[in-house]
């Protein structure tokens, strides 16, 4: 039956009657796999010695559909078998053990297995075991269509193309463990489409690339070369240069496999521990928020999402510093926004908005949000409020988010960690909430969010409300943000660049507006606790300075530092904090109010001078 | 008839009493199934395969703990494997799980312990051997009877 056949007329044939190979030394299994293959009514051949199974393949190619051989067997190893088969007759071959351990099913994905199953094997999972064959029986045409012809059937073309083009993607995962894209990796990498080999280049068939790896797995990748390579590969019209060319795009391709695993790896255990790292929040508390954030990092970004402003909190990533200072607490409300989305760019929107000039807030804010903002601008310039870059708050703010308390969790930008200190200071002052979100109200406004305070506030009423839990809060918040950055976003993005949104920008990005703002939302609806509390304050006012800060950096405005428009209603949020252009001192009072945060609230005020820092 | 139906009832009870004691799991329900008119005596086949395979191993283990000079827990432990694996794919759930444990004293090169579930697997697998051969010595009276044999979910 040609592929065509099978493909046309549905699978409903094709596995009748499929030819299988068995290969098992323990007779017990070697019994009951036979009798299950046969009750898939295919045709099975077994035999319990290694050797043998390859001389009958050896004999006839074309004798055999699928082979599934075990692990263990003592004449032959059954990963050596299946490098054979592999190589010589271009076989789907199964793996079956007894053992799972994830480094044999990974070894055997390596060696070219298209499947791995574990004994007692069902016969569910044999009854399946004929898309192997299927599979790569396209693949085939596939390279053979594209070697011969220039242009193979169109049905087919696209067929194989897709699945060249599948097989290149399935490459780059390779070391996933999806068995059944071994092949098509190999094939996929260089492999373009079909219709395209027309091309003096050598096309990487799946085939061919199995028996490339194969032959490297031989000689062992470090003493793997071209020469040698082609020796053991035996195929003809196949150069040293292609081989060289192709072990080099290999070596690059497991190179950057392990890069990835090591970064995820470093990632997590970063993310984990790295709240200092990613948040300079010094204090920062939420390091346990932090692995939150990080875990939540797509919370924080749909959070972010979710909030309109969050520009804003984009923008805090940028130099925190300077933003914190000018920026107002709109930044709460941002946080709140910035919670959600985690998208530092939508934060810093929403941030912006914010950043209004609660220079108090800013203060209070800027606090954690300097030590943010620094961190942010390293992350990102500070240009952007707007565009502060997303991963860069991400990870600042992953951290800060956590600290933020899971509610802010959506501060997973890094501008979120400006907020999201915030809103963990919020939170943790949810009482104060209410004030906050006030205050933050005015954050934002950099100047131009001025009128939007009017709206923050009221919006933070919702927040207050809405203390449903940091997204939830968040949310009100983000309403808030959103109008209130919506408000202020042209201004916010226009001046972005500039230098003075800069500091806007970076308080945006360091307060995480979005704790702050989520906390807000929270802190309101105690009353403001947050913010009005003065003790708290210090400990919220990293919060509330964040919130503000961010608010204002969103505004890209130098104006969102408006001092006045934040004094005032930083005022409401941090009342020790003299709103206004501490920057620096709010930086410093930020340390400060996280440290006293920190004493004072476990959580809360962790969280706070978490963010700030 | 009645005859069958008492020895089918009693083939059922003894079924599900050896599940219930763990000495079969689904596995050997679905070898069960997997028994018709063209492979009557399936079950019956793979069980004495299986049978024979244990022994074989068993002695293997015994054979290689057995060594003063040095134990070879590298092929105590492929014997062990095996053994899992085809007690795991007839059903025999007990001697599975005496492998389970066979196999990290093996990894640990503990002799005593792996002494200890030599012991176990052998006693396992003799009692197991006893009940089978009882349920399919049930299993042909019924036959002889006239009966059919009852399937046990």
């Amino acid at each position: 039956m040609t592929v065509e056949q099978i493909v046309s007329e549905g699978k409903d044939q094709f596995p009748i009657g499929m030819r299988v190979l068995a290969v098992d030394d323990d007779p017990t299994c070697l019994l009951l796999l036979g009798t299950l293959l046969r009750r898939c009514q295919y045709h099975v051949t077994t035999t319990s010695q290694a050797k043998t199974a390859l001389k009958m393949l050896r004999e006839n190619k074309n004798k055999f559909d699928l082979v599934i051989s075990d692990v263990h067997m003592p004449d032959m190893d059954g990963f050596k078998l299946l490098e054979h088969v592999g190589l010589e007759m271009d076989l789907p071959v199964i793996m079956l053990s007894a053992n799972g351990d994830t480094k044999l099913v990974m070894k055997g994905i390596t060696h070219g297995a298209c499947d791995y199953l574990l004994k007692p094997v069902r016969i569910e999972e044999l009854q399946n075991i004929w898309q192997h064959v299927v599979r790569r029986k396209k693949k085939d045409r596939c390279n053979s269509g594209s070697k011969d012809k220039p242009h193979p059937d169109s049905g087919e073309a696209a067929g194989i193309g897709n699945v060249d083009n599948n097989g290149k993607l399935n490459k780059k995962r390779k070391d996933q463990n999806e068995d059944e894209d071994d092949e098509r990796d190999e094939n996929g990498h260089d492999n373009e489409d079909p219709s395209a080999q027309k091309k003096p280049r050598v096309v990487w068939s799946v085939e061919l690339h199995r028996k490339f790896v194969a032959a490297v797995n031989q000689l062992g990748i470090d003493k793997a070369v071209p020469k040698k390579i082609l020796e053991l590969m035996n195929v003809e019209k196949l150069t040293r240069e292609n081989v060289a060319s192709h072990l080099q795009k290999f070596r690059l391709y497991l190179k950057r496999i392990s890069c990835v695993a090591n970064q995820q790896a470093n990632m997590a255990a970063a993310l984990g521990t790295a709240d200092s790292a990613y948040l300079r929040m010094g204090s920062l508390n939420g390091l346990g928020n932090f692995h939150t954030l990080a875990g939540s990092d797509q919370l924080h970004n749909a959070a972010f999402r979710s909030f309109p402003p969050s520009g804003v909190l984009g923008r805090l990533n940028t130099p925190a510093g300077l933003g914190i200072r000018g920026l107002p607490s709109p930044g709460t409300i941002q946080l709140g926004h910035v919670q959600n989305s985690g998208n530092p760019t939508n934060d810093l929107s929403k941030l912006q908005s914010f950043v209004p000039g609660n220079h108090n807030t800013n203060i209070l804010q800027g606090m954690p949000m300097s030590l943010e903002l620094d961190r942010l601008q390293h992350n990102k310039n500070v240009g952007h409020i707007g565009e502060l870059p997303t991963t860069d708050s991400m990870t600042v703010f992953p951290g800060s988010g956590n600290l933020v308390d899971a509610r802010i969790t959506g501060f997973s930008n890094n501008q979120l960690l400006g907020v999201t200190s915030n809103s963990l200071m919020l939170e943790g002052s949810s009482q104060q909430a209410t004030s906050h979100t006030s205050v933050s109200a005015i954050g934002f406004q950099n100047g131009n969010a001025l009128s939007d305070f009017t709206s923050i506030a009221p919006a933070s009423n919702q927040l207050q409300d809405s203390k449903a839990g940091s997204q939830g809060q968040a949310s009100p918040i983000n309403c808030n943000a959103g109008q209130i950055i919506r408000s202020a976003p042209q201004e916010w993005n226009a001046p972005r660049k500039d230098a003075p949104y800069q500091s806007h920008a970076s308080i945006n990005s360091s307060i995480p507006i979005n704790g702050a703002m989520i906390q807000l939302g929270q802190c309101l609806d105690r009353n403001n606790s947050i913010f009005h509390r003065t003790t708290d304050l210090d400990s919220v006012g990293p919060l509330n300075f964040v919130d503000p800060l961010s608010i204002k950096h969103s505004e890209g405005d130098n104006s969102i530092m408006e001092p006045s428009v934040i004094e005032k209603e930083g005022y409401l949020m941090f009342q020790p904090r003299p709103h206004g252009s501490h920057v620096p001192d709010n930086i410093g009072s930020l340390e400060d109010l996280a440290s006293a945060m920190m004493k004072q609230e476990g959580g809360c005020n962790g969280y706070s001078l978490r963010t700030s820092i | 008839m009645d005859v069958v139906n008492q020895l089918q009832r009693q083939f059922i009870d003894y079924s599900a009493s050896l599940h219930r004691e763990g000495f079969l799991d689904d596995q050997f329900t679905q070898l069960q199934k997997l028994q018709d008119d063209n492979s009557p005596d399936f079950v019956v086949e793979v069980a004495s395969l299986f049978f024979e395979d244990c022994e074989k191993l068993i002695n293997n283990m015994a054979r290689a703990l057995e060594q003063q000079q040095g134990v070879d827990f590298r092929q105590v432990d492929a014997s062990v494997h095996q053994l899992k694996g085809s007690s795991s794919s007839i059903g025999a759930m007990r001697v599975k799980d005496v492998c389970v444990a066979f196999r990290s004293f093996c990894e640990a090169q503990n002799r005593e312990g792996c002494l200890r579930c030599l012991q176990q697997v052998t006693h396992e697998y003799s009692l197991l051997k006893n009940k089978l051969q009882t349920l399919f010595r049930l299993q042909q009276q019924i036959l002889a009877a006239g009966g059919s044999i009852p399937v046990v979910e």
